[in-house]
């Protein structure tokens, strides 16, 4: 008894003086409390909408009108054709796309049935289900109002069927709704992250732990070719896992791989770059690899609740946006299903691109400020 | 030629502890120069701040020529440096960690493949070039350490601690490699604080506290400290000790299994001493004068440093 309550001390006096793993002991579960409440939420609201009205009339202004009044869509521009639409949502700009057929007006105040086009992303079917069901609840909503205003009107009920407004999903990009096709590109970017952050935090702490970081920085070698050699190799460990992601991803779970594959191998450097600095930057707080691990664990945490891998960015509350749009993972995320799913090409990418690199250029900046090639 | 080390009020402040406090001295081509001192005395800090990879919060010093502070990546060119970690991969072979220092240290690929069999030959580590080096004995471990912080032919050596933990009989084959290596031109600088090592060296600064109290061949410092050593055998050692070391012209009463060694000040005969002393009560044994060595002029020093200190 007395022997274990020693043992026990001892593992007290150290965890208290281990501030990082104290830190980590009470951080970890208030943050992931935060993280947790905030990012699940599967009620998607805020989603970014366009118009293609080819009607303009009252009736049609009016329903996209009840449409942002609902708080489910945000109306962030009208467009003139379909090719548009798929500009927007390759951009990731719109995720949703109302189009009007042109005599909608005149054919509901005819009476007779009209349609209405809601063209949706289905690069993630959790917005899907949202902004349909949304949708087709308002389309019924209007046409009873219809049918009452009508009965008022001719004192007569309706001949013709009673939903005078009928809403016909479309689902672009992911037709099936599959789960998988969403998931699996999502996963080259957090195991990237995984791999990439933890590996290159972890491999200037263990120089540093077993001492041999302080015989490199007493050779004349230059801080930028100690780090960029380290993290060489750990570019191709990344690009061979995301190659083996995808192989696997299109032959077992039959994810369509409908962009370039050639531009996707291209474009993650941003991201790979991004990573490697989020790791560099750790190796220069982390004195052990054990803190180096802890440090990824914890950074990983946010990036898979936060980034859009499995809920959707626009779900979460404006806070949780903001801290989830400075992490690469968000949009590479963007980047790796805008090309894989939808065919995105280059110019739609470059809102992304630019986040990545600003990220990348103030993470290296904070890095080699911090690591000096002294030992203080 | 300028001396390849040379150091003027050298001080390093860690917060508000002072690691070094204004260090001088001068470090000549060709010699082995031992930094002597306790643990956390500062020679550590002291050679760090030489190699260019801590910088010194007073003072200035030279390192073949180059400024540390301002020009530490031209000092880094010019020096090996090896630690008591010795800083190897334990998880690479003896060639491949060889092959690694060789082109860290910018060797063509022309030079490493000549270097590196002809270093591993001269080492005796051609037949365990593939041993993984993490599966070495601690001698070999160092020695290959050794190897490696010289692939590049420096003209400067620093070595901290280099035989920590290393046995006596590698420790005696490493000086004897130490001395081959100065007696090419390399200029050796070693801390250590094994008083036997110490007399090994052409020169010796004793450090304490971070302060330099003496610098000079071991000779010459043994001598300044005006100490007789005698070796006195004695039946009840620790009777005998407490006796001792309340007179004032002890400086220093220490065990050796059966005997103790007495060093005294003032050129009093410690043979004389003891007998006079011990006669009526533990009893004194065979005495016999001895030659004083590094030890007993480190002690001496340090003792000297503490009644200065309480005098203060």
């Amino acid at each position: 008894m007395n022997r274990m309550l020693s043992i026990a001390w001892k593992e007290m006096i150290q965890a208290r003086r281990d501030r990082l793993t104290m830190g980590m002991m009470f951080g970890i579960p208030i943050i992931q409390l935060l993280l947790f409440g905030y990012a699940i939420n599967t009620d998607v609201r805020n989603i970014a909408t366009v118009v293609y009205d080819q009607d303009h009339s009252e009736e049609s202004r009016g329903f996209v009108r009840r449409m942002e009044a609902t708080g489910f869509y945000d109306l962030v521009g009208h467009v003139d054709s379909y090719e548009q639409i798929g500009i927007a949502m390759r951009s990731r700009q719109a995720m949703v796309a109302l189009v009007v057929p042109p005599r909608f007006g005149a054919e509901v105040e005819a009476g007779r049935p009209a349609r209405l086009q809601l063209v949706v992303d289905g690069s993630d079917p959790q917005v899907v289900a949202s902004a349909t069901n949304t949708a087709v609840s308002l389309a019924a909503a209007r046409s009873s109002e219809l049918s009452v205003a009508r009965l008022q009107r001719l004192g007569q009920p309706a001949a013709a069927p009673s939903q005078v407004i009928v809403v016909e999903p479309a689902t672009w990009y992911n037709q099936d709704l599959r789960t998988a096709v969403f998931i699996v590109p999502g996963l080259v970017g957090v195991i990237l992250t995984m791999t990439l952050v933890m590996f290159t935090a972890m491999a200037i702490a263990r120089e540093r732990e077993r001492g041999t970081l302080e015989q490199l920085i007493v050779s004349p070698i230059r801080s930028v070719e100690l780090t960029v050699g380290k993290i060489l190799p750990y570019i191709a460990v990344g690009y061979l896992q995301m190659s083996l992601i995808l192989g696997v991803g299109s032959l077992v779970f039959k994810v369509p791989i409908v962009g370039s594959l050639g531009l996707l191998y291209l474009l993650s450097v941003f991201f790979i770059a991004a990573s490697l600095a989020v790791g560099l930057l750790f190796s220069t707080i982390a004195k052990t690899q054990q803190q180096a691990m802890q440090m990824s664990f914890f950074f990983l945490l946010p990036n898979i609740l936060l980034s859009g891998f499995m809920f959707p960015w626009e779900a979460m509350p404006t806070p949780a946006q903001w801290l989830a749009t400075i992490l690469p993972l968000t949009h590479y995320l963007r980047v790796v299903r805008g090309i894989v799913l939808k065919g995105a090409s280059f110019a739609e990418l470059s809102t992304e691109l630019i986040w990545l690199a600003g990220i990348t250029l103030v993470l290296i900046i904070v890095a080699s400020m911090r690591f000096q090639k002294k030992l203080d | 030629m300028e001396d390849p080390v040379v150091a003027e009020g050298l001080s390093r402040n860690f917060g508000k502890l002072v690691a070094v406090s204004d260090v001088s001295f001068r470090v000549h081509r060709g010699e082995i120069f031992g930094l002597l001192g306790p643990n956390g005395a500062g020679k550590s800090t002291t050679l760090r701040m030489l190699c260019g990879i801590l910088d010194p919060s007073g003072g200035r010093a030279t390192v073949v020529g180059f400024d540390v502070a301002t020009e530490s990546e031209q000092v880094k060119q010019n020096i090996g440096y090896m630690t008591q970690r010795f800083s190897l991969y334990e998880d690479l072979t003896i060639e491949e960690n060889l092959r690694f220092y060789a082109g860290i240290y910018g060797l063509s690929r022309a030079e490493r493949s000549t270097r590196v069999p002809e270093e591993l030959e001269r080492a005796g580590l051609s037949e365990r070039r593939n041993q993984i080096s993490g599966t070495l004995s601690g001698g070999w471990k160092q020695r290959l350490a050794l190897v490696c912080a010289t692939i590049h032919q420096p003209p400067l050596l620093f070595l901290d601690e280099p035989t920590a933990g290393v046995d006596p009989v590698s420790r005696r084959e490493f000086w004897a490699h130490i001395h081959r290596i100065a007696a090419a031109g390399t200029t050796v600088m070693v801390t250590t604080h094994y008083m036997d090592e110490a007399e090994r060296c052409h020169r010796l600064a004793f450090i304490f506290r971070g302060t330099l109290l003496d610098i000079g061949t071991p000779a010459e410092v043994i001598a300044r400290r005006e100490i007789r050593v005698g070796l006195v055998s004695t039946s009840d050692v620790a009777a005998a000790m407490d006796l001792l070391v309340s007179h004032p012209a002890v400086d220093e009463v220490a065990p050796f299994g059966d005997r103790l060694r007495l060093a005294t000040l003032g050129g009093i005969d410690p043979v004389l001493l003891a007998q006079d002393l011990l006669g009526d009560g533990p009893g004194v044994g065979d005495c016999r004068e001895i030659v004083p060595n590094v030890e007993d002029a480190f002690v001496a020093m340090v003792h000297s440093e503490a009644r200065n200190g309480g005098a203060q």
